[in-house]
């Protein structure tokens, strides 16, 4: 393979996001009829290198030749002209048309005017879903449909469309084991055909089975390509991280109290179902599983943001009604939630009215906010977190992420929680941010309070947990000590078994 | 308005290279650059323009008289304010006034005292506001088309209990509010001056009004804060209903009769006061300054048109351009300022 | 089978068996409603409605709403109305072509505004609403186009053509099937739908946002015009401050009972036809019933209030999920 002239060649390769550079100088070669691994951990910019190849983002700098020839890709559909077609992670489809429409709609070549042949439309749509093994009705609209049926309909959607290179971003996230052969016989037919497949995926095993090459990307930078065969699972590992997965393992066994927190038989159909676990004081309790598996939904329940359908939550042992986050507040829990753009900052507010806004009573007693009072609180904060801006009156829309994430901590320490729940709270962190993350969800444990910590990174989550639970497809799956805890035996229980997904994409 | 734009730096994945922080922009740029400070270079030139055209303009009392006509929108404006501010809006304050002031009307007509009768408008705001924020906030249906619809159903209603006919006789004492004064000043303007300056310290210093904020920049947040999102707009929602009400018994008042059309089409010469104001669409952003400001823009603009003998079917023709090229300008100067 | 077919079944049907039961029950009350002549009365009375309300759908869909369809009628009516008083020797088509090219160039403003500053069209129509009216008083000079001004050929349009079927039955009709044909077989058609179903993902799927949106409010502005000249023929006459006020309410009213989506992406010409006949319907039976015609605004704002809750309701997955606490 390596006489093949390559079909595209990155090279320098640099993106940055109003000047945080998320990616630095990646040369990379794709062969044709290769299937290339991208791997590295959340945030080490495999995900951006495909985007940029996909035309959804423009790099900062760098060239990109496709088949010998320059290209621009300015945009998703210059992309696809030039055949290059990505299958997002987070299905894309237009709910009320049918199945076989989002198939074809905006395919290249279309004409304004030109007629919907719906019969030969739907034999086509029929013959696609037909290679992949789906039995669904392609006259449908897609509203109904699974997340992982959608994630098929995208899927054959690239198989339609014709492309010389096929971008796959974490495509087996939502299908079950039984999906993901389909999935890669279908690739590697692709693969005889003499496409190029990009594969992105955190699973090893995957990689193992479909992948010719790999490239692991961290912290931005291309650290390796080289023939799958070449590298053990030890030998990814260690350069995804950058050094050994001990350095992490700081913090010891704190003192544990008594449940703080207690879920019995907590029930939201369609997202969690019996779930059951105790939070103690000065515990941290790592929440795993793969994105989907219904944990932010048990910590929205928790929280009353959308609260469950049946089920107990006690505090200190004594039964509690939540039905929105004001109940929530008032009992002592606290929630930093996971999409901090949306559910957490407030954007053009000032960082002072960020960190004040789930204290009303303290900065307003009698419903008149005292300025003083305020300032104060948002300024103790800003020096006890080490917040970095300029004034506490600017806009938290200037500051970086870490800082922002930061302010929305601080907001909670102020309410004084006893019960406190973190999803995915370093996502979008500068490393050297996320340490000082990891310190202060340590202290705060010491300090009494019980934790819930829901967590992507299992390095993370090895770190801090005490224990950790693990969900998949809405149920827990595993609560495993923390002298047993491995990335294997998180990995073992969060993966599917059972069939479909029930989490229904109708709610997106 | 239902949009989220997601910030590309916000979703940006992590790096080494720790930015802290954009400088903030300099305080005479944040000062300077708002909308509510066009508004106000847009007044002061309007009323010089205006003055030049007649010397009319000269005199304050003038200025204060003709006003009276747009004073109630005005009044009602100041809610829709907030409204919108939350990211919410009410299309149905002007059909709110046509049917609270034809229940007044009816309520009058069969006998029971003026105070009582006015007294039964309050409640149907009341009522209305809450029926609209029952849609909303219960219903979880959008604002903008839900107003459409309470819109046309209560001038429905209003149309049902009045005919085609105006109601009158209503007694002396209660007629011809805009010829009370207080020194030069009509009493319906010092309405709005007193419901400005209320509003304004409501907005501006109390929690709620922070809240209000915080609501229309992300509702999202504001829930996961714990702020009573629901409480709050149907608050909104209560509070145009009754001051809709108030504004239609002081249209009885000045014209001293009512009709089903009382007050129509004026659901415009609300939003463009609001909009005139530098207040955003799509919330979050906005103020009682601007709003106050605005009101007497449009004051001097109408009447100069008035005095320019332009006639007032014409006029509609200004009213609409200038709504949207206020969008058009405040959207830029927060655009500008969102980066 | 066409599978827009299936998608949209069950809700054309709903609206099909509230159309008969309201009919049968009127019918049960005042017998003498069900006569050919109410019929003919009722598709008289819907022309108007049922063409600006294929463009009025067109613009739900994409998730828009167009507020100044009445104002675009009324303007289109008095232009070319002028033309009709002004050059009665030109022949009628140019008359036509005035409405309904005015019309276009006013929606095609609707939408480049709407667009181009991305602005909620709710308020920018709200806008061109008062602009296009002022704008239509500046044009006529405040002065009514008078019935002996408007050609005979066009007020016998709304009154017989060859096969005995008014005219303006028969264009209002056409113009349902031509809409029918743009938005099932035209590939820009299924992009409207698209668009409206999930705007944000319209371009990373190739389709221009801005040229399709624009080209709604233009079609729904053409419509609006085409409407005015069926309002000439109908009515005998154009008044600057009568033509076409309110008119937009009317047309959300029976598009909204159509089953279109507020939410944009749902929507079809066979239910648009349906909500205008039921509106249609309406509006004749209040007097037969002995119902004043005052009660006719407040009739309609309670069914477009009761259609959206239904919408929401269907949404939602039923009364549980539409009452469901939380949420975003």
């Amino acid at each position: 393979m390596t006489e093949l002239r390559p079909l595209v060649s990155a090279r320098g390769i640099s993106k940055s996001f109003g000047g945080v550079e998320v990616l630095r100088n990646v040369d990379l070669d794709l062969l044709p009829g290769e299937v290339h691994a991208l791997l590295g951990e959340n945030g080490a910019g495999k995900s951006t290198f495909a985007k940029i190849l996909a035309g959804v983002h423009r790099p900062t700098r760098g060239t990109i030749e496709l088949g010998g020839k320059l290209v621009e890709i300015g945009s998703p559909i210059g992309a696809q002209r030039l055949g290059i077609t990505l299958i997002h992670q987070e299905p894309i489809s237009f709910p009320d048309l049918s199945v076989a429409e989002n198939l074809v709609i905006g395919q290249v070549g279309g004409k304004p005017l030109g007629r919907v042949r719906w019969a030969e439309l739907a034999k086509e749509a029929r013959r696609l879903m037909g290679l992949l093994n789906v039995p669904i009705d392609v006259t449908v609209p897609m509203r109904g449909l699974s997340i992982a049926d959608q994630q098929m309909v995208e899927i054959a959607r690239a198989l339609a469309s014709d492309s010389r290179l096929i971008i796959m971003d974490e495509p087996t996230a939502a299908l079950t084991p039984k999906e993901v052969e389909t999935l890669f016989g279908i690739v590697r037919r692709l693969r005889e055909e003499g496409r190029t497949i990009i594969f992105i995926s955190h699973r090893l095993e995957e990689v193992r089975a479909i992948c010719d090459r790999v490239t692991i990307f961290r912290d931005g930078d291309k650290i390796e390509t080289a023939a799958t065969t070449n590298l053990t699972d030890a030998d990814i590992i260690r350069r995804m991280i950058g050094r050994p997965v001990a350095d992490y393992l700081h913090r010891g066994v704190g003192h544990v109290g008594d449940v703080a927190l207690s879920v019995r038989a907590l029930t939201l159909p369609g997202r969690f179902e019996n779930i059951n676990f105790d939070v103690r004081k000065g515990e941290i309790v790592g929440l795993g599983g793969l994105v989907g598996a219904g944990r932010t939904d048990v910590a929205r329940a928790i929280f009353g943001v959308a609260p469950a359908a049946s089920g107990v939550i006690e505090i200190d042992g004594k039964p509690v009604t939540i039905h929105e986050p004001t109940d929530a507040i008032g009992l002592g829990i606290a929630l930093v939630s996971e999409d901090r753009a949306i559910a957490g900052i407030f954007r053009s507010l000032s960082v002072e009215t960020n960190i004040t806004a789930a204290v009303p009573k303290q900065i307003a007693p009698n419903g008149i906010i005292r300025r003083a009072v305020e300032k104060r609180l948002a300024q103790q904060s800003v020096e006890k977190l080490r917040i970095r801006l300029a004034t506490v009156r600017q806009p938290i829309g200037e500051l970086s992420g870490g800082n922002q994430q930061k302010a929305i901590l601080a907001r909670w320490l102020l309410a004084e929680p006893d019960i406190l729940i973190l999803d995915e709270p370093t996502r979008g962190i500068d490393i050297g941010v996320k340490a000082e993350f990891y310190d202060m969800i340590g202290e705060l444990a010491a300090g009494g309070r019980a934790i819930l910590l829901i967590s992507s990174e299992l390095p993370e989550l090895l770190a801090l947990s005490d224990r950790i639970l693990v969900m998949s497809e809405g149920k827990l799956t595993a609560d495993i000590p923390r002298a047993e805890a491995s990335q294997e035996a998180i990995m073992h229980a969060a993966v599917p078994r059972t069939g479909r997904h029930t989490v229904s994409g109708a709610a997106a | 308005m239902n949009s989220i734009d997601k910030n590309p730096v916000a979703a940006a994945p992590s790096t080494v290279v720790v930015r802290e922080a954009a400088a903030p922009r300099p305080r005479w740029q944040v000062l300077l650059i708002r909308p509510e400070t066009v508004t106000l270079i847009l007044l002061v030139v309007a009323t010089i323009v205006a003055s030049r055209l007649s010397p009319f303009f000269a005199d304050l009392g003038f200025i204060l008289e003709s006003s009276t006509y747009y004073i109630e929108f005005a009044i009602v404006a100041l809610v829709l304010t907030l409204v919108i501010i939350s990211g919410e809006i009410d299309l149905s304050p002007a059909a709110q006034m046509a049917l609270s002031a034809c229940l007044f009307g009816t309520a009058f007509k069969a006998g029971l005292p003026i105070p009582v009768a006015m007294g039964v408008s309050l409640l149907a705001g009341l009522v209305m506001g809450a029926f609209n924020g029952f849609l909303v906030t219960v219903l979880r249906l959008p604002s903008i088309i839900v107003t459409i619809g309470t819109l046309i159903l209560y001038r429905g209603l209003a149309q049902v209990l009045a005919g085609d006919k105006s109601i009158g006789g209503l007694p002396s004492w209660f007629v011809g509010i805009d010829y009370r004064m207080v020194g030069i000043v009509p009493v319906p303007v010092l309405v709005f001056v007193a419901a400005s300056i209320a509003l304004g310290l409501f907005l501006g210093i109390t929690i709620y009004g922070r809240q209000i904020y915080q609501i229309g920049t992300s509702e999202i947040a504001a829930i996961h804060a714990g702020i009573r999102v629901r409480r709050i707009k149907m608050g909104l929602f209560i509070a145009s209903g009754i001051t809709s009400s108030i504004a239609g018994l002081m249209v009885a008042s000045r014209l001293g009769s009512v009709r089903y059309d009382l007050a129509s089409g004026a659901e415009l010469t609300m939003v463009l006061i609001v909009m005139l104001g530098g207040t955003y669409i799509f919330g979050g952003r906005g103020s009682i300054l601007g709003t106050f400001l605005a009101a007497w823009l449009l004051v001097i603009i109408a009447t100069g048109m008035t005095v320019a003998n332009i006639a007032i079917n014409a006029q509609l023709t200004v009213m609409g351009l200038l709504l949207i090229v206020s969008i058009i300008m405040t959207n830029a100067i927060y655009a500008r300022s969102q980066r | 089978m066409s599978s827009i077919a299936r998608l949209f079944r069950a809700r054309e049907a709903g609206i099909l068996v509230m159309l008969v039961l309201f009919v049968v029950v009127v019918g049960l009350i005042q017998p003498r409603f069900l006569s050919t002549e109410t019929l003919r009365i009722v598709l008289l009375a819907v022309p108007l409605i049922l063409v600006a309300a294929m463009g009025q759908m067109m613009v739900l869909v994409s998730r828009n709403v167009d507020l100044s369809i009445g104002s675009i009628l009324g303007f289109s009516a008095i232009a070319a109305g002028m033309v009709f008083r002004d050059y009665p020797d030109l022949p009628l088509a140019v008359g036509f072509a005035v409405g309904v090219l005015s019309g276009a160039a006013l929606g095609f403003v609707n939408g480049l505004v709407v667009t181009l500053f991305k602005l909620p069209s709710i308020i920018v129509t709200l806008g061109t609403l008062s602009l296009y009216r002022g704008l239509l008083f500046i044009l006529s000079g405040s002065k009514q186009i008078d019935p002996n001004d408007i050609p005979e050929p066009l007020i016998r349009m709304a009154q017989t053509s060859p096969i005995d079927v008014p005219w303006i039955v028969i264009i209002a009709f056409a113009v349902a099937f031509a809409t029918w044909l743009f938005v099932t077989y035209a590939q820009v058609g299924r992009q409207i739908y698209a668009i409206g179903s999930n705007p944000s993902a319209a371009p990373l799927r190739g389709i221009r946002v801005m040229p399709v949106t624009i080209l709604v409010f233009t079609l729904s502005g053409a419509l609006a015009g085409l409407a005015g000249l069926i309002y000439a023929a109908r009515f005998g006459y154009v008044n600057p401050g009568i033509t076409g006020v309110g008119f937009e309410f009317t047309v959300i009213a029976a598009v909204v009972i159509g089953g279109v989506s507020i939410n944009g992406g749902v929507g079809s010409v066979l239910g648009t036809v349906l909500g205008v006949l039921l509106l249609g319907s309406v509006q004749v039976a209040l007097p037969i019933l002995g119902v004043s015609g005052f009660w006719q605004n407040a009739i309609y704002g309670g069914i477009i209030l009761i259609a959206l809750v239904i919408d929401r309701t269907v949404r939602q997955g039923g009364l549980r999920g539409l009452l469901a606490r939380g949420g975003a």
